[in-house]
């Protein structure tokens, strides 16, 4: 999983919804240590402000907790990263409908060429 | 916050040509601020009256409280967007030359910063590319553990990987109570990197803001306004 940016959004909103992919996909497990601002600015190639910045605002949200003399973790609590991916795949599925509505596609048939889509899948 | 650099009134006339036409700019510590404009707006004079490389016409700069001159020079740490160092020399005569000049000069770090960018310590600047003497120069720059640093296009002459690698070095580099200020036309390549800007037009300060805010506000980068902004 690569950092990369868009230009409409501000940076450190778009760095807070990186990490959340990061950590509802197991990349950064529950309870790990993460590595400090710096390093992940560094690996980001973005302000150590802007991260951190992004790390408060996970703080906030309870997906990351900071220990005062150890440095920042996941959170522990797995519901609250079970309800974090559920949003995200709502969010994606939201994109999903209004992409083919803006291509003349009703729900109806979104969902019918979904469905082949998924059989060939399996298949 | 106090300010480490606050310019007030800043006039600088050349000729006919006023450079700088009362210029006010006030930067907080700890930030990394893009000073953006087009050609000939006034950013490399800009940063020669700060670094004390240039006498303004008139108004007033102050680094960190102390009025520009000789103590200044010793928070301040200027990469110019010319080459100044002698051909003849080694880099690590280079190197020398720095620890002599300035107190504050880390030569561990310089040494290990060239030799991650592959530079021999032996090599001479004569047999350089221009792309590695920039390097050179922004490493002995970004050395210094000064308060205040001044980057004139320290991107330039760089291919993209070595930009990468600048910008990695800039941002881990620096600590909590330096200010930098890159002067740059590659807006799109530096924004993420960057806490403020400053857009300056004529000399003048026309826009000076923060570049989430205006992602926030206007929903576009600093790169996209910037081209708005000064349409030709």
């Amino acid at each position: 999983m690569e950092w990369s940016f868009t230009d409409d959004r501000p940076i450190y909103a778009q760095l807070v919804e990186q990490m959340q992919r990061r950590i509802v996909s197991g990349r950064f497990r529950p309870g790990e240590q993460l590595p400090s601002v710096r390093e992940m600015a560094g690996a980001a190639a973005v302000n150590p402000n802007t991260m951190q910045k992004a790390m408060s605002e996970l703080e906030r949200s309870g997906l990351v907790f900071a220990q005062r003399t150890s440095g920042r973790f996941v959170t522990q609590d797995e519901a609250l990263i079970r309800q974090t991916r559920d949003r995200l795949a709502e969010e994606q599925l939201r994109l999903f409908f209004q992409q083919m509505g803006e291509l003349g596609y009703t729900l109806q048939e979104a969902q019918t060429l979904l469905r082949r889509e998924m059989e060939e899948a399996e298949s | 916050m106090k300010a480490i650099l606050e310019c007030r009134e800043l006039t600088k006339q050349y000729q006919q040509v006023k450079a700088l036409d009362h210029l006010n700019l006030a930067l907080e510590p700890g930030r990394i601020v893009g000073l953006l404009g087009p050609n000939g707006s006034g950013k490399t004079t800009l940063l020669k009256t700060i670094g004390g490389i240039l006498t303004p016409t008139s108004g007033e700069i102050q680094v960190d409280g102390t009025p520009v001159g000789l103590e200044t020079k010793k928070l301040v740490s200027y990469l110019p967007d010319w080459n100044y160092l002698s051909d003849w020399m080694r880099v690590r005569d280079v190197i020398g030359l720095f620890k002599d000049f300035y107190a504050d000069f880390d030569d561990r770090k310089a040494l290990e910063m060239l030799s991650r960018l592959e530079i021999n310590s032996k090599d001479r600047l004569k047999s350089m590319s221009k792309g590695t003497k920039e390097k050179v120069q922004l490493v002995l720059v970004m050395s210094r553990r000064a308060r205040l640093y001044l980057l004139d296009e320290p991107i330039g002459g760089v291919d993209p990987a070595a930009r990468d690698y600048i910008l990695t070095t800039i941002i881990g580099n620096y600590s909590e109570n330096a200010t930098i200020m890159i002067s740059t036309h590659l807006i799109a390549d530096v924004e993420q990197v960057l806490d403020d800007f400053v857009f300056i037009h004529k000399g003048q300060v026309i826009l000076s803001s923060s570049v989430d805010r205006i992602r926030e506000e206007q929903g576009k980068s600093v790169d996209a306004l910037f081209r708005e902004v000064f349409r030709c």
